[in-house]
């Protein structure tokens, strides 16, 4: 299995977000994370990705067979998981080409691998902005520094056709989307997927799946996954909203 | 607070002009013996500065006062060229370089002044003063003020040598001028030099000011630099300072500038015990502009303090100031901003920003910034911050991959790259940028200098490469 994640308790300043969050994401799939706000969808990837400020009180957390609860998160990017943020952030005076550069070989140096060659690299940074329809040069532009909100998700997705991770999570990559943008999103995580990679996709709503279709559709409330179904379940949540749920889970 | 009698060096200073006079005055024009005898005086009525003095609140040279370092040092015997006892970090652009050695003007050849085909003249103020006493009577001692605080009333009284730079009207200077100022040393030293640069009218000079100790002595240094920039000349200063973490330097420019002419100093603080930078920029003629930054990278107990000072005396003029710094370990640092514009200035712009990260929680800065203005139609504004790394920034890239150490220097590199950004010479931009990221690394230190190369730890550099292509 890719990610099992078992009996996941994370607290925030000794807030409890996550109380007891079962699974599993085996190679090859595409899970879709939705519910209400505030259940603690964001506090999974969070957790996932090992950002400061959130505490596993219990559980655990397995990736590739090995916990990773208390690992720094370069170590786990550079073993194959990637965020995409739900807000990327701004890096003022680091261009995007020296970043991604960066982030490439420090992945492939941690890999025991020689770092890309400027040539090499370059082709890789052309194929990859054809793939999610970034026309601009990144050369003088600083990380996500003056991008749109649509331009800043293409470029998260960028970074994923860069990195070529196993397992992406997408928080809330469709939030403020057109559907344009949208379309780019779901190519570019449609060409990154294969028998070997897992995909986490974190959504309020449905309309992403129809561009990618989830193998798996599980419904978070209050810190527990409550529900889980076929892709299906996206529709009747579209259709029926999260209140049905709520009430099956609150009696 | 010290008193004058508990000042073992003031008394030594006062002491060494009483006893040496004469030897000082040597081949010196009439006029420099003047200033020394009205400095003295100044010196004998003034401490050198202290806490209890406002513009010294916060850096504190008095560990210096119960010293007494050597004046009487002599030019070093060397027959050896520059190249050979130091190696500039700096390089891949076009220069004319010139050196002073523990306080003095350094030829192997013996040249003392040089002058150039276009009427450029580069040399020895000693000899300058010789050679061309009514171009050196003229501007000398016109820009400073000997009275600005007892340092630089040492500096006008004792100064030895220095460099003389004259840039005759309508002459564009293609190659920087570099000044390399080390210190070899063994014992504990005061250096008092006086460098007077001149730019004619019209005129265009790029001068490139470094500062470097080539051993780990202790050493007091102390240098007044005058600048005239004449009407519609062009100024560019770049001042590198690497010193050991056991000089001090007190670095005073005074600069005058004239009717529609620019001056663009950056200054490069990468390592040095107590560094000391004072900018006073003087605006007597319309049309002037005047802009200002600086980079300092402290750590340990190192201590830096900027103090810019600009006169907006007339109208039309802009300045602007970007002081921008890292503090790390038990560093401190201190920035004092001053802009006075007079009441006839109006149409004055004046801008001043210092920006601080501070890595731990004993290094601390003092950043003030002050606006006097007495004209009514002016555009002036100021700013100051002082903060931590962006930890949004720290966890997104260590999210794809970077480690925690790249993360920190990539983000220092890029505050700092705000400054450099500015230097407007791309190979030597290149080079300032580079030592940044050893210093920023921890690699850079004056070992690296010395011809023996005891020590030069080879790291690869992840993040360099040439993207002008993409």
């Amino acid at each position: 299995m890719l990610l099992n994640i078992k009996d996941l308790h994370v607290s925030i300043d000794g807030k409890e977000i996550l109380r007891g969050l079962n699974l599993g994401v085996n190679e090859g799939e595409i899970h879709a994370i939705m519910g209400p706000n505030g259940t603690g969808k964001s506090t999974l990837a969070a957790a996932i990705t090992g950002r400061d400020g959130y505490e596993i009180t219990k559980g655990t957390i397995e990736y590739k067979g090995k916990i990773i609860n208390d690992m720094e998160p370069d170590e786990r990017a550079n073993l194959g998981i990637f965020l995409s943020f739900q807000y990327p952030v701004e890096i003022p005076g680091v261009s995007m080409t020296n970043f991604i550069r960066t982030a490439v070989n420090s992945q492939r140096e941690y890999r025991g691998e020689e770092p890309l060659t400027a040539s090499a690299f370059l082709k890789k940074l052309d194929e990859k902005k054809k793939l999610v329809e970034i026309h601009s040069k990144l050369t003088n532009r600083s990380v996500n520094e003056g991008f749109s909100g649509g331009e800043k998700k293409k470029n998260e997705i960028f970074q994923m056709a860069m990195l070529e991770p196993n397992l992406a999570i997408l928080d809330e990559t469709d939030s403020g989307l057109d559907i344009d943008a949208l379309k780019v999103v779901a190519k570019g995580v449609n060409a990154l997927s294969s028998p070997e990679n897992g995909f986490v996709i974190i959504t309020h709503y449905q309309r992403l799946l129809d561009y990618i279709i989830p193998d798996f559709v599980h419904v978070i409330y209050d810190g527990r996954i409550v529900k889980s179904g076929g892709k299906g379940l996206a529709l009747e949540l579209e259709e029926r909203g999260y209140d049905w749920i709520k009430e099956q889970f609150d009696n | 607070m010290l008193n004058k009698t508990e000042n073992i060096l003031q008394e030594h200073l006062l002491e060494y002009y009483k006893v040496n006079k004469n030897l000082l005055n040597e081949s010196m024009l009439e006029s420099v013996g003047n200033l020394r005898d009205e400095a003295f005086e100044y010196l004998k009525n003034n401490n050198l500065p202290t806490n209890k003095d406002e513009k010294w609140r916060s850096t504190n040279l008095e560990h210096l006062y119960s010293q007494t370092p050597g004046l009487d040092y002599k030019p070093t015997e060397y027959k050896k060229s520059l190249e050979e006892i130091f190696i500039c970090e700096v390089h891949g652009f076009e220069a004319k370089r010139f050196s002073m050695l523990n306080g003095w003007y350094y030829s192997p050849e013996n040249e003392k002044l040089k002058v150039f085909e276009n009427g450029l003249i580069v040399g020895s103020i000693i000899e300058a003063q010789k050679q061309y006493p009514d171009l050196f009577n003229e501007h000398f001692n016109s820009v400073a003020d000997y009275k600005t605080h007892g340092l630089t009333a040492s500096n006008a009284a004792l100064f030895k040598d220095g460099l003389f730079v004259y840039v005759p009207d309508n002459v564009v200077v293609e190659d920087t001028i570099q000044l390399i100022k080390m210190i070899n040393k063994e014992d504990n030293m005061f250096i008092n030099s006086r460098n007077l640069i001149i730019l004619g009218k019209n005129s265009e000079l790029s001068f490139l000011h470094c500062d470097d100790s080539i051993n780990h002595s202790p050493s007091l240094l102390n240098t007044v630099t005058e600048f005239v920039v004449s009407e519609n000349a062009h100024l560019r200063i770049n001042k590198l300072q690497n010193l050991n973490d056991s000089t001090t330097l007190i670095n005073s420019t005074f600069i005058k500038q004239h009717k529609n002419s620019s001056t663009k100093v950056n200054v490069i603080t990468y390592n040095g015990g107590l560094i000391r930078n004072e900018l006073f920029v003087d605006l007597v003629g319309e049309g002037a502009d005047a802009d200002l930054n600086g980079v300092y990278l402290m750590d340990k107990k190192q201590h830096i303090d900027n103090q810019v000072f600009v006169n907006h005396a007339v109208p039309n003029c802009t300045s602007s100031e970007l002081f921008k710094g890292v503090l790390d370990d038990k560093a401190s640092g201190v920035f004092n901003g001053y802009i006075f514009v007079a009441r006839d200035a109006q149409h004055t712009m004046a801008f001043q920003q210092n920006n601080n990260i501070l890595m731990s929680s004993d290094a601390k800065i003092d950043t003030q910034p002050f606006l006097e203005i007495y004209a009514d139609d002016v555009k002036c504004s100021h700013g100051a911050t002082v903060g931590q790394l962006d930890t949004e920034a720290l966890f997104y890239m260590k999210q794809r991959g970077i480690s925690h150490d790249d993360a920190l220097l990539l983000l220092m590199f890029a505050f700092t790259a705000e400054v450099t950004s500015k230097i407007n010479i791309e190979a030597l931009r290149l080079s300032i940028e580079d030592m940044i990221k050893k210093r920023l690394r921890g690699e850079l230190s004056i070992c690296e200098k010395c011809v023996l190369h005891c020590s030069v730890p080879e790291y690869p550099m992840e993040f360099d490469i040439d993207m002008s292509k993409i």
